[in-house]
């Protein structure tokens, strides 16, 4: 019936499952290798500082400053966060602590189909509506001349992408609090309020910073949405009503033209290498600060 | 409680209460202008042709090799994931099992693979693609989706595979099977409608992707034929039918982007009526 | 019914969707005694306890009815200032929970929601609370050291010095010593015989003979029903039930 006897089977499985494995576990150092193989190129004639510092950015005059784009995806990523902290915040508390255990079933799909939606859709979304709302509404309101693509329509963008990814880890955070933590501070006669600022939010500090740390490093290599509202201007924006252009965008944007120029497509590769280490370390530093609470 | 307290907890109330039908007013703004926008410029003749001469300055044609090309895309990624992954995640589960820290240096790998921006696999693998002297096509686009997806394939069907109880496994063994049946048959057997969870959620992870596939899929007007010819992707046509400065092929950007939702939603539905949500990460207090 | 009464209870009913988790409790709780209620696991014991302060409302699906009077006043109907009312009574559960704070923020915390600010007032009864609890000459050194990292034991003993510095005039204990070792157990039991003269004591356990070194009064419970009770002398000595000497007899446990 079979080909092989079960030893051999077994031999099969078991070298298949050891190969798998090891492929999965040296992904991470593979990528990293691969990609600063790609990038010695370029690391060869300029310094570390000068490639991360320099605001000049001209491939084709030899001049590869990652300045402007480094800025950009701080701005896009920290101005994204302060939108989206608060609110998933604010968010997993109420669904938590104080609606029914019903309304987290209209809120879990909710949060799927968030999560779902492709990056090239939310770009499109945000041309649909966020662009046009900003240069037409919120600029002249504030009296400032904006296109709409801008800083400010990326991290709104972005803000959105990631609040069901912070979210979920939010109230998966807030729903392992055991129930008798709760009961103990209510008994010694505080307010539900008074519970979830003195005791909750303490007992979950560390796993709200890291759900923040992991949404971070996520919003800093998010591409495509980013790419289509940001305006992709290689100059240091000087509000959030200004263009600018990420890490992420500035590698998606030249893949086709990169070919010509060697040192372009190691500089499109040292940003993707930095994108990468900035991922590792995010995630990397996150991990252990969970760990590390835990245990103590 | 004092009146000061009150007050303070009344705000905060509101500010959540405020947050969270936020986020369902913004689901609910984004679902509706995809779908009024969408749907206004659908049609068949897009469901069921290929680009004609001209169709990015407002010629005829469709979308059809995308959406072929697309599908073909994520399922030869999800089924290469999923012959990786399986054993990876059966691995963890039957042979490691006496061994926490080594478990947990894998899943800790995993997560920091899964939190690696997709781009960065687009660009790793299109050097990989230069290296071995490759074109762009379907199966450099299908080997670097397969490793985007992977950590998700993985970590998620671990997570169901860590629930199949001691006892089971105890029994087995006693049975007179030895690890690597158990692993193939019991433990898939018993956890198949999580299995099929975390394939369907990384089939909807592969077909979202662009960043991934810009470098190593390539492009074409035609339907896909071929593992080694370019492949057109959905989002990628989306994302080049919205940089057309010709109205009539933004609209199709838009029907193109339903098409896109409207599948991601099905797998979605699907994956949901098959069983539990999956949870990235878990914290233990 | 005898006016040293702390805690009537009449006519609780507890449903949790279609079950009934307590029918018709009809108990009276003397003042300054300890009172035991006893049975076996899932007989709604810590449901009764909970009723008693209110931590019920947390569980929406858990209809309560009934009455139940504290000191003359009926707590289920009371709508405002629940959480004065829950300050009448010190809880102590299953598995201790300290807060996520220091050892003596603990005590502090539980100390500034009683309206005590003064630091040196609070410095004072800190230290009070933990000598009632038989922990101060232990830890005094650790004070500003998590409470985390005492062991479950001390924890416990933290959680009763806690739940004492709301200044209650009841103390309710889940269960208190089932996560303990036996040191800390007796620890705990020789507090609450100590304590006995300023508070009145409910303790829930199934631990018969725990019951029978420190109970003054005995409520034996069994799957939602209220079989028997009275002093420990009759309730021990001579059980009227059948079902009550069956349990005495460890025929089911």
């Amino acid at each position: 019936m079979y080909l092989l006897n079960r030893k051999q089977r077994h031999v099969v499985n078991y070298t298949w499952m050891i190969i798998s494995l090891l492929l999965v576990a040296f992904l991470p150092f593979l990528l990293f290798i691969g990609l600063y193989f790609k990038s010695v190129l370029l690391l060869h004639d300029y310094s570390l500082f000068d490639l991360i510092f320099s605001k000049s950015w001209k491939p084709a005059s030899g001049q590869f400053g990652f300045y402007p784009f480094i800025v950009g995806s701080v701005w896009v990523t920290l101005v994204s966060m302060l939108i989206s902290a608060p609110i998933c915040l604010l968010t997993a508390i109420y669904v938590t602590q104080y609606t029914r255990k019903n309304f987290l079933r209209i809120m879990h799909p909710a949060i799927d189909i968030l999560a779902g939606i492709p990056s090239v859709v939310y770009g499109l979304w945000g041309i649909l509506v966020i662009v046009p709302f900003i240069s037409r509404y919120l600029g002249p309101w504030l009296d400032v001349k904006t296109m709409g693509y801008s800083i400010l329509a990326a991290s709104f963008v972005l803000s959105i992408m990631i609040i069901p990814f912070i979210l979920n880890i939010l109230i998966e955070i807030f729903k392992a609090i055991p129930m008798e933590l709760k009961e103990a501070a209510l008994s010694l006669g505080a307010t539900q309020w008074q519970t979830i600022k003195h005791v909750l939010l303490k007992k979950a500090l560390p796993g709200i910073i890291a759900a923040f740390g992991f949404g971070l490093a996520r919003a800093f290599g998010e591409t495509m949405a980013v790419l289509m509202v940001v305006g992709n201007v290689v100059k240091l924006p000087k509000s959030l009503f200004d263009p600018g252009y990420t890490l992420p965008a500035l590698i998606a944007n030249n893949y086709g033209e990169m070919l010509s120029i060697p040192k372009y497509d190691s500089a499109l590769m040292f940003a993707a290498l930095l994108l990468l280490a900035v991922s590792l370390f995010f995630n990397l530093v996150m991990h252990f600060f969970i760990v590390r609470y835990n245990k103590f | 409680m004092t009146r000061g307290q009150k007050i303070e907890e009344k705000f905060f109330k509101a500010l959540m209460i405020l947050a969270t039908y936020f986020i369902l007013a913004i689901l609910a703004i984004i679902i509706y202008s995809i779908f009024e926008k969408g749907l206004r410029s659908i049609s068949w003749e897009m469901l069921t042709q290929v680009p004609q001469g001209g169709y990015y300055y407002g010629k005829g044609g469709g979308i059809l090799n995308a959406i072929l090309g697309s599908l073909a895309l994520a399922a030869g990624a999800t089924l290469l994931a999923f012959i990786i992954g399986l054993p990876v995640a059966l691995y963890i589960n039957v042979f490691l099992i006496r061994h926490k820290k080594v478990i947990n240096v894998i899943r800790f790998l995993l997560d920091l693979v899964w939190g690696i921006p997709s781009i960065v696999y687009g660009a790793f693998g299109f050097s990989l693609m230069i290296f071995f002297g490759l074109q762009t096509s379907l199966l450099a686009g299908i080997l670097t989706v397969t490793l985007f997806v992977l950590p998700i394939m993985i970590r998620s069907m671990d997570e169901i595979l860590r629930t199949v109880p001691i006892g089971l496994q105890e029994a087995a063994y006693s049975l007179g099977s030895n690890k690597s049946e158990i692993a193939f048959k019991v433990f898939t057997r018993q956890s198949i409608s999580g299995i099929i969870t975390a394939v369907l959620l990384s089939f909807g992870r592969a077909i979202g992707d662009a960043a991934a596939v810009l470098f190593t899929a390539g492009y074409t007007d035609h339907m896909p034929n071929g593992l080694l010819e370019p492949v057109a992707t959905l989002p990628l046509s989306i994302f080049f039918q919205l940089s057309s400065p010709v109205p009539e092929v933004q609209n199709r950007a838009y029907a193109s982007a339903l098409v896109l939702t409207l599948i991601i939603l099905i797998v979605s539905l699907f994956s949901r009526g098959l069983g539990k949500r999956y949870h990235k990460t878990k914290i233990n207090f | 019914m005898d006016d040293k009464s702390k805690i009537e209870i009449r006519d609780l009913n507890v449903f949790a969707g279609k079950t009934q988790i307590l029918k018709n409790i009809n108990i009276d709780i003397p003042k300054n005694k300890i009172t035991v209620i006893l049975g076996p696991s899932g007989c709604g014991k810590t449901t009764l306890l909970k009723c008693l302060n209110r931590l019920t409302d947390l569980y929406p699906e858990l209809k309560v009815s009934g009455q139940i009077m504290i000191d003359g006043n009926n707590i289920l109907a009371a709508k405002e200032d629940i959480y004065k009312l829950r300050q009448q009574m010190g809880l102590l559960s299953q598995r201790p929970y300290p807060l996520p704070m220091t050892i003596y923020n603990n005590i502090s915390y539980a100390l500034k929601l009683r309206g005590i600010k003064n630091r040196r007032e609070t410095h004072k009864l800190v230290m009070h609370y933990l000598e009632q609890a038989n922990l101060w000459d232990e830890i005094k050194n650790r004070l500003r050291e998590p409470a985390s990292r005492l062991s479950i034991g001390q924890q416990q003993r933290l959680c009763l010095a806690r739940g004492l510095a709301v200044n209650p005039e009841i103390i309710l204990a889940d269960e208190p010593t089932s996560a303990l070792d036996p040191i800390s157990s007796q620890f705990i039991e020789e507090t609450f015989v100590r304590l006995k003269t300023d508070y009145t004591i409910v303790l829930v356990t199934h631990v018969l003979r725990q019951a029978k070194r420190i109970a003054d009064n005995v409520v034996f419970m069994y799957l939602g029903d209220v079989i028997e009770q009275g002093s420990a002398e009759e309730v021990f000595g001579n059980p009227k039930m059948e079902k009550t000497r069956f349990y005495l007899s460890g025929t089911f446990n």
